[in-house]
């Protein structure tokens, strides 16, 4: 019968695109990548990240200080290896704290940077830092951790010293990660 | 065989019994029932979920609940609420009303019908027994956002497989929901002729088979993530979670639209019958009801404004969206011009629909509220959109949901239920609803964040509004059951026509509709 025959072809085209509405599916993944690129439909800015091109502006020095301080309750010593250096902007530089724990416990702290002059965090690109997750000691482990970071060369030209401080917040005892301090 | 049914082409009078004749049917009206029972099942599954999560937030500080089974909790409850009440729910009336609508002798493939039901009790299954699996139930909220989603336990397993079921019985309903609608109509009934109803489900239809096979394409990958080494949402191996919500959101805005067409349809339908007039802008309303489905693919953006979108995103997303309550706004004046000058009379169905109207209208203003990119940074994932989306899919999809049980339970059942407990079941409804969800608005503009089953004291005493406002939303639900039980069991006997203002294919037929109907197409002039 053509009624019988006439749905049939409709129920097998729906299906097959309910079929190709599955593959759509997969090829959304790539679909969204393409679509931003050629029509540079979602350009959030630049990424943080260091670009691989920023030449150094051997020109320019800057003096970077760098501080340290433990909170109260937090039985920790804590010390930059440097007090200060010389940097040129664009500058991959490495440096590194000392943290120790004088206590008989494992402890979990957590660093919170701070810059000054106010706004300078804006020109500091960290690429690595101990302050990117809690850090665990256990008892009487003395630490050292690397910070390895660049000078924006867009920094003012006026600005030709910067501080960079840290502080360790007491956040637990490591037997129970969850646990709250203070 | 059945495109030109005769008197000849008689249905045998066998019929099974028991447990049999429910898992052999291939009657619409009687999958059509299967389908609103199961709903009523997982109605009262998802509500008993609602309840603990609400009992949970009556206070602050954590009373009943683990902060992991909270989560599970409100995982469930939105799944089952969205997969297996609502939906489900949608198909049954689809089932019971549109052969009797378009003057067809049953949906267009019967057996097919049959299958597409018998999936879900499966799909429910799992989803209810995962609580069982190590480590509960799936708890990353109903969206199932990667990276979460793919370091849970074998609940999310379990989960995934339900959706791929669910799926797979949606996109089969909605083939046979539209096929029906375009090759089984009676002579003479064209496509400008057939009710609202029947042009909601057509652009349900075509949203479900579009739209369904991208969500079972998405949560393919996370379990492929999750076993099989691929790394579609992990940045370790050069994944991006982001991707899941854009894949996601691609299904689950059209599926926000899924679950609300059908019920302006069944609103199109109650008011005209009780305001004595035909539906105002038929034509107005079936373009509102097509653009509604096109633009809900070009408004998945709305949901991720704080991902990191770029501006431009963010207002082709804001201004697309805001663009969608022009057809809603449309449909909700026809509605209005439709009771102008009529003559109204407010029997339940109509005060649920006048009432869906009302809540609705909330819902969707607060949605173009949350439609500003720039407000929406401060309400995305707060009690704000929990309130609001409640606003559409409780007070619009069920309320739209209760009125067309009102509507057409006599025709079904042949008996009238109880008027007086009918208006009981609906203002205690509508009290208790915006008591419970009013207050969510506050909540959220105050920072109020979801899916967190501790909070400030500053917000206690509006959560213990809602939370008595949920105990007796969910108590109230009893009484619809109890009325809907009663009017199956017995009552006043139904006319034909049941309301006196009622026009259409169905009203033609005798109450209750015997089993077979229109085997003989009926002449429409």
């Amino acid at each position: 019968m053509a009624g019988a025959q006439s749905k049939r072809r409709l129920v097998l085209g729906f299906a097959a695109t309910a079929a190709a509405m599955f593959g759509f599916g997969y090829l959304l993944v790539p679909l969204y990548a393409v679509f931003c690129r050629v029509t540079g439909f979602n350009q959030v800015g630049g990424a943080d990240a260091v670009a691989s091109t920023v030449a150094p502006e051997m020109s320019r020095t800057v003096t970077m200080q760098f501080d340290s301080n433990v909170r109260d309750d937090l039985p920790w010593a804590f010390r930059p290896l440097q007090s200060s250096i010389a940097v040129h902007p664009g500058q991959l530089v490495q440096v590194a704290f000392e943290a120790s724990n004088s206590s008989d416990r494992a402890i979990i702290g957590q660093a919170v940077a701070s810059y000054a002059p106010q706004g300078a965090s804006a020109y500091v690109r960290k690429v690595q830092c101990f302050c990117f997750s809690t850090q665990t000691l256990a008892p009487h482990e003395v630490r050292r951790m690397p910070v390895l970071f660049m000078i924006d060369p867009s920094l003012p030209k006026e600005v030709s010293t910067l501080t960079l401080s840290y502080t360790f917040f007491y956040v637990g005892a490591s037997a129970s990660p969850l646990g709250r301090g203070t | 065989m059945q495109a030109l049914p005769k008197q000849t082409a008689e249905p045998s009078t066998h019929q099974a019994r028991g447990l049999v004749r429910w898992l052999t049917s291939t009657n619409h009206k009687e999958i059509g029932t299967l389908y609103l029972c199961f709903s009523v099942a997982m109605f009262l599954v998802g509500g008993i979920m609602a309840l603990l999560i609400r009992a949970e937030l009556f206070e602050p500080g954590l009373q009943f609940l683990r902060p992991e089974l909270f989560n599970q909790l409100t995982t469930l409850h939105g799944l089952i609420m969205v997969f297996g009440a609502v939906m489900p729910a949608l198909v049954g009336f689809a089932n019971w009303q549109l052969p009797m609508m378009l003057g067809a002798s049953d949906m267009a493939f019967p057996r097919l019908n049959n299958f597409s039901f018998w999936l879900l009790p499966p799909a429910a299954l799992l989803l209810v027994t995962s609580f069982l699996a190590p480590g509960g139930a799936a708890a990353a909220g109903w969206t199932l956002y990667a990276p979460l989603s793919v370091q849970m336990g074998p609940g999310m397993d379990m989960t995934i497989f339900a959706i791929h079921l669910l799926g797979i019985s949606s996109i089969l309903g909605a083939i046979n929901i539209v096929v029906t609608i375009l090759k089984c109509r009676a002579p003479g009934m064209r496509l400008m002729k057939m009710p609202m109803f029947a042009w909601t489900w057509l652009a349900t239809g075509f949203l479900l088979i579009a739209v369904m096979p991208v969500l079972a394409a998405d949560v393919t990958m996370l379990l492929t993530d999750r076993h099989f080494g691929t790394h579609f949402f992990n940045p370790a191996g050069g994944g991006d979670p982001v991707l899941w919500q854009h894949i996601f959101w691609f299904f689950g805005h059209p599926e926000v639209y899924i679950l609300i067409l059908p019920a302006f349809g069944m609103i199109s339908a109650v008011i005209p019958t009780f305001s004595r007039k035909p539906l105002f802008g038929y034509h107005s309303m079936v373009m509102a009801t097509m653009l509604i489905a096109i633009v809900s693919f070009l408004v998945w953006g709305h949901h991720m404004f704080t991902v990191g979108m770029g501006l431009g995103a963010q207002l082709f997303f804001m201004y697309a969206t805001l663009l969608v309550a022009v057809p809603t706004g449309v449909k909700i004046f026809n509605w209005l011009g439709t009771m102008w000058e009529g003559s109204l009379s407010f029997e339940t169905p109509m005060l649920f629909a006048v009432g869906f109207i009302f809540v609705f209208l909330v819902g969707g203003v607060t949605g173009v509220m949350c439609a500003m990119a720039a407000v929406d940074v401060q309400l995305q994932d707060s009690y704000y959109v929990v309130a609001h989306f409640h606003y559409t899919m409780v007070a619009g999809a069920l309320f739209a949901i209760f009125a067309a049980t009102y509507y057409w339970l006599p025709k079904w059942t042949g008996h009238m239920y109880d008027e007086t407990l009918g208006k009981w079941h609906f203002w205690l409804s509508i009290v208790f609803f915006n008591m419970t969800f009013f207050v969510m608005f506050f909540l959220g503009i105050a920072g109020m964040p979801r899916r967190i089953p501790d909070y400030p004291l500053q917000f206690a005493d509006f959560n213990m509004i809602a939370s008595i406002g949920a105990a007796g939303f969910g108590l109230t639900q009893l009484l619809f059951l109890y009325i809907v039980l009663k009017c199956v069991r017995g009552g006043k006997p139904a006319t034909a026509q049941v309301w006196d203002g009622a026009v259409g294919l169905e009203w033609t037929l005798p109450s209750p509709a015997p089993k077979h109907t229109f085997l003989t197409p009926p002449v429409i002039e």
